[in-house]
C-alpha cells in the first residue's frame, strides 16, 4: 500500500448525501475477478447518459476541469448499503487518493483503510467551504498533523491512531497480524468443542 | 459494570489490542460468495499464502446463478467469475457448494440451514447483509476483499469494537404486519444512518415470539439503516433450530448450556436505548431510492425536504403526497436474503392460492436455497405460485440485485421482498418499491398495492 502523509491537489465536489456503493460501482461491473480497471466505471450511471453511453457533459467527473482531481469532497454517509470493495477501487481507480465526507459506512470506511484511499471526515461547515475550490485551486491534507489546508484556512479531522499509522507507514496487514500467530494458535487451543 | 451480549461475544474473541482502539479478533465462521473473493484468493496466490482454516470457511454461489436454468450460464464473464470460485476452493481446500449442489443458495441462508451459523460465534462474510446471522446471537457482519483476504490468511480481523445500541421491541404486532415491516420502519423513522458505528440489539416480548426467520429478516436490514451487526439473544427458539441441523453440534446440551452466557445484563450497558411499539405498526412500502424512503401504505408521501429526496421523485416518477396503491406496477420479485426462505414463500402462496396474478405483472418467485425450493415443491407452494402466472425458479440472489439474467426493465415499477431500492438496483432505470413478501403477493394479484390489513385480497 503506498503511505500517505501528506497531499495536494485539485478537487471535486460532489455534494448529495447517502451515495451508496450501488451509484459508485453498479453491480455489472463487479463480474471482473482484478482489482484495477473500475475507474472507466466509476458512478457510471450519473456519468453516462442512458441509451447513447456517452458521458454527461453535466455530471462533475465528466467535466475538463475535473480530470486530475484527487480529492473528492461530498456529503454524509457516503458509500452506504452493499459492502463491495470495488467501490473504493473504482474511486481510488479514477484517480482519487482522499475522500472528504460528512461520514461514512462502516464497512466502505474499512475498505478505504485497506486500499490507501484516506477517508477524512468533516462537518457540513469546512465540506461547504472546501466545495469553493476552483480548478486551478488545491487543497493539501496533512495526515500528521491532522489537518486539511485551502485558501488560508485550516481543519482539524480525527482519526483513529492506528489507522493513521496503517496510512503513513502504508503497513501490510496480513505480515502485522501473523506477528501474532503464537496467540491466535493459543486462543484457536481455548476454542469450546460440542463434537 | 453491566455487559451487553455483543460485548461478552467480543471479549471472549479478542487475540490482541487494548479496548477502545482496532482488535484483532478471532473469525469462527467464514462464508464466501463468488463476487468478492476472486481477487481474495488471487492475493493469497501472490504471496504465496494458504486458508489458515479451511474448516471454518465455507463458500457458494448466488450473485451470478441464472435462476432460469442454473447449468447454462451464457454469461461468459459470470461462468469465469463462477469457474473461479471453483479452481480457487479446489486450490485451497475449501468446502463448496456449486450450482445444483444440495446444500446451494444465497449464502445467508444456507449457512443457518445447514447449522454452520451458531450463537457466541464471530460470523464474517464479504456481503453487507451478514448482519443477518446476528438473529442467532452471534457477531455477524460483512467486510471488504482486502479483510476477505485477510481472514483466509489469518482467521482472525482488525475491527474496532462497535458501540451498542438496544432496541426494545414490545406488543404483539398487528394483522398483516411483519417482521419485515417493523425493520422498514424503524429505518423509515430514523434514517438511513442511524446505526452507522453501532451494533444493534433487539429484544423485548415481540422480539422473543418470533421465528428464526422473522429474526433473520430484521437483522438482514440492520445494515440498511447503517449498523454493520444487528443482534438478537440466543433462547429456546435459537436452539431448537440449530439442534440436529448438518453441521449442528452433536451435544446440543452442553453447546446450549454454553450459549446461554451470551445475553445483555441490563438496559444500562448499552450506549443508546430505544424503545418500540410493535402494536401500532403498518405494513411498510418505500418509494423512493434507499430503504429510509418508505411510509406505511395508508399515509401519502412525504414533501421533499432535500435534494436527495427530489432527486427520488424524479427518478421514480412520483410525486409528493402520492399514494402507494396508486403505483403503476408491471413487476413482482419474491426472494432475497431478506425474504426468500420457506416462511416467506408459505405467506405468499397462502395469498396466491386459487387466484390469479394481474395480467400486466411479471412475477418471479425465486427461493432463496436449493432445500427450501425443495421444500416449497413439496408442500405444493411451487404449484400454487406457477397456477398463480408466476415464474418459479431456480435459488440465488436473483432480481434483488440483478447480477444476472433476472432484471427489472428500465422505467417499470417492482414490488419487491427485497432489501434495497437504490437506483438501478434491480436492471438499470428500474424502479424498486420494498414491502413484505404479504403485501408484494397481494400486489401480485391486483397490479398495484392494496392495505392487507383492510381490503380483500
Amino acid at each position: 500500500m503506498e503511505p500517505i502523509t501528506i497531499h495536494t491537489g485539485k478537487s471535486v465536489a460532489l455534494m448529495r448525501n447517502d451515495i451508496d456503493t450501488d451509484q459508485i460501482i453498479p453491480k455489472q461491473f463487479l463480474k471482473n475477478i482484478l482489482k484495477t480497471g473500475y475507474g472507466i466505471h466509476a458512478f457510471f450511471d450519473w456519468r453516462y447518459l442512458k441509451g447513447s453511453g456517452r458521458p454527461n457533459p453535466d455530471f462533475i467527473l465528466n467535466k475538463p476541469s475535473s480530470q486530475g482531481a484527487t480529492i473528492l469532497v461530498t456529503g454524509n454517509n457516503f458509500g452506504c448499503g452493499s459492502s463491495r470493495e470495488h467501490a473504493a477501487w473504482a474511486i481510488k481507480d479514477w484517480g482519487f487518493k482522499v475522500i472528504i465526507a460528512g461520514g461514512y459506512s462502516d464497512i466502505f470506511y474499512m475498505n478505504c483503510t485497506k486500499n490507501g484511499l484516506l477517508p477524512i471526515v468533516l462537518p457540513q461547515a469546512a465540506r461547504d467551504i472546501l466545495a469553493q475550490a476552483t480548478p486551478e485551486e488545491t487543497i493539501t491534507v496533512d495526515l500528521e498533523h491532522q489537518k486539511v489546508k485551502y485558501n488560508g484556512r485550516e481543519f482539524a479531522f480525527d482519526i483513529n491512531p492506528t489507522w493513521k499509522d496503517k496510512f503513513i507507514n502504508g503497513i501490510d496487514d496480513i505480515d502485522l497480524t501473523m506477528s501474532h500467530e503464537q496467540e491466535i494458535e493459543a486462543f484457536e487451543a481455548r476454542i469450546p468443542s460440542f463434537g | 459494570m453491566a455487559q451487553t451480549m455483543f460485548d461478552k461475544i467480543w471479549n471472549k474473541h479478542v487475540i490482541t489490542g487494548e479496548p477502545g482502539q482496532p482488535q484483532l479478533i478471532y473469525v469462527d465462521l467464514h462464508l464466501v460468495h463468488e463476487v468478492t473473493s476472486p481477487q481474495a484468493f488471487e492475493g493469497l496466490r501472490e504471496n504465496k499464502r494458504q486458508v489458515r482454516r479451511p474448516e471454518r470457511t465455507f463458500a457458494t454461489m448466488d450473485h451470478n446463478v441464472p435462476t432460469e436454468d442454473i447449468f447454462n450460464v451464457k454469461d461468459v464473464i459470470s461462468r469465469r467469475q463462477m469457474d473461479t470460485l471453483k479452481k480457487n476452493c479446489t486450490e485451497f481446500g475449501v468446502r463448496l457448494a456449486a450450482l445444483g449442489d444440495r446444500q446451494q443458495g444465497i449464502i445467508h441462508a444456507i449457512s443457518p440451514q445447514l447449522g454452520l451459523t451458531q450463537p457466541g460465534q464471530v460470523v464474517v462474510c464479504g456481503d453487507s447483509h451478514t448482519s443477518t446471522h446476528g438473529a442467532f446471537g452471534a457477531i455477524a457482519f460483512g467486510i471488504g476483499t482486502s479483510e476477505v483476504e485477510h481472514v483466509f490468511a489469518t482467521q482472525t480481523i482488525w475491527q474496532a469494537k462497535p458501540k451498542t445500541m438496544g432496541i426494545h421491541v414490545s406488543g404483539k404486532l398487528p394483522k398483516g404486519v411483519y417482521a419485515k415491516d417493523l425493520i422498514m420502519a424503524l429505518i423509515a423513522q430514523n434514517g438511513v444512518d442511524f446505526g452507522t458505528g453501532y451494533a444493534i440489539e433487539f429484544y423485548g416480548d415481540t422480539i422473543e415470539r418470533m421465528s428464526m426467520e422473522e429474526r433473520m429478516t430484521i437483522c438482514n436490514m440492520v445494515i440498511e439503516g447503517g449498523a454493520k451487526s444487528g443482534i438478537i439473544k440466543p433462547d429456546q427458539t435459537t436452539f431448537n433450530y440449530v439442534a440436529g441441523r448438518e453441521y449442528a453440534p452433536q451435544d446440543m446440551a452442553a453447546a446450549s448450556d454454553y450459549w446461554s452466557q451470551f445475553y445483555t445484563d441490563d438496559e444500562s450497558a448499552f450506549d443508546q436505548q430505544y424503545d418500540f411499539d410493535a402494536t401500532k405498526l403498518a405494513p411498510y412500502v418505500s418509494w423512493g431510492t434507499n430503504p429510509g424512503m418508505a411510509v406505511p401504505i395508508d399515509q401519502p408521501f412525504p414533501e421533499p425536504k432535500d435534494i436527495n429526496m427530489q432527486k427520488a421523485y424524479d427518478y421514480e416518477g412520483l410525486k409528493p403526497q402520492g399514494q402507494a396503491k396508486d403505483i403503476d406496477l408491471g413487476f413482482v420479485f419474491i426472494g432475497s436474503c431478506t425474504n426468500g426462505r420457506l416462511s416467506d414463500l408459505e405467506i405468499a402462496a397462502n395469498i396466491m392460492r386459487g387466484r390469479k396474478i394481474d395480467p400486466n405483472i411479471t412475477a418471479l418467485v425465486v427461493p432463496a436455497s436449493r432445500a427450501i425450493r425443495d421444500e416449497a415443491e413439496r408442500r405444493g407452494y411451487a404449484k400454487i405460485f406457477q397456477d398463480a402466472g408466476c415464474e418459479w425458479r431456480e435459488p440465488g440472489c436473483s432480481a434483488c440485485l440483478g447480477m444476472n439474467p433476472d432484471q427489472v426493465p428500465a422505467g417499470v415499477h417492482c414490488a419487491s421482498t427485497s432489501n434495497r431500492n437504490f437506483e438501478g438496483r434491480q436492471g438499470a432505470g428500474s424502479m424498486t418499491h420494498l414491502a413484505s413478501p404479504a403485501m408484494v403477493a397481494a400486489a401480485a394479484i391486483h397490479g398495484h398495492f392494496i392495505d392487507i390489513r383492510s381490503e380483500t385480497i
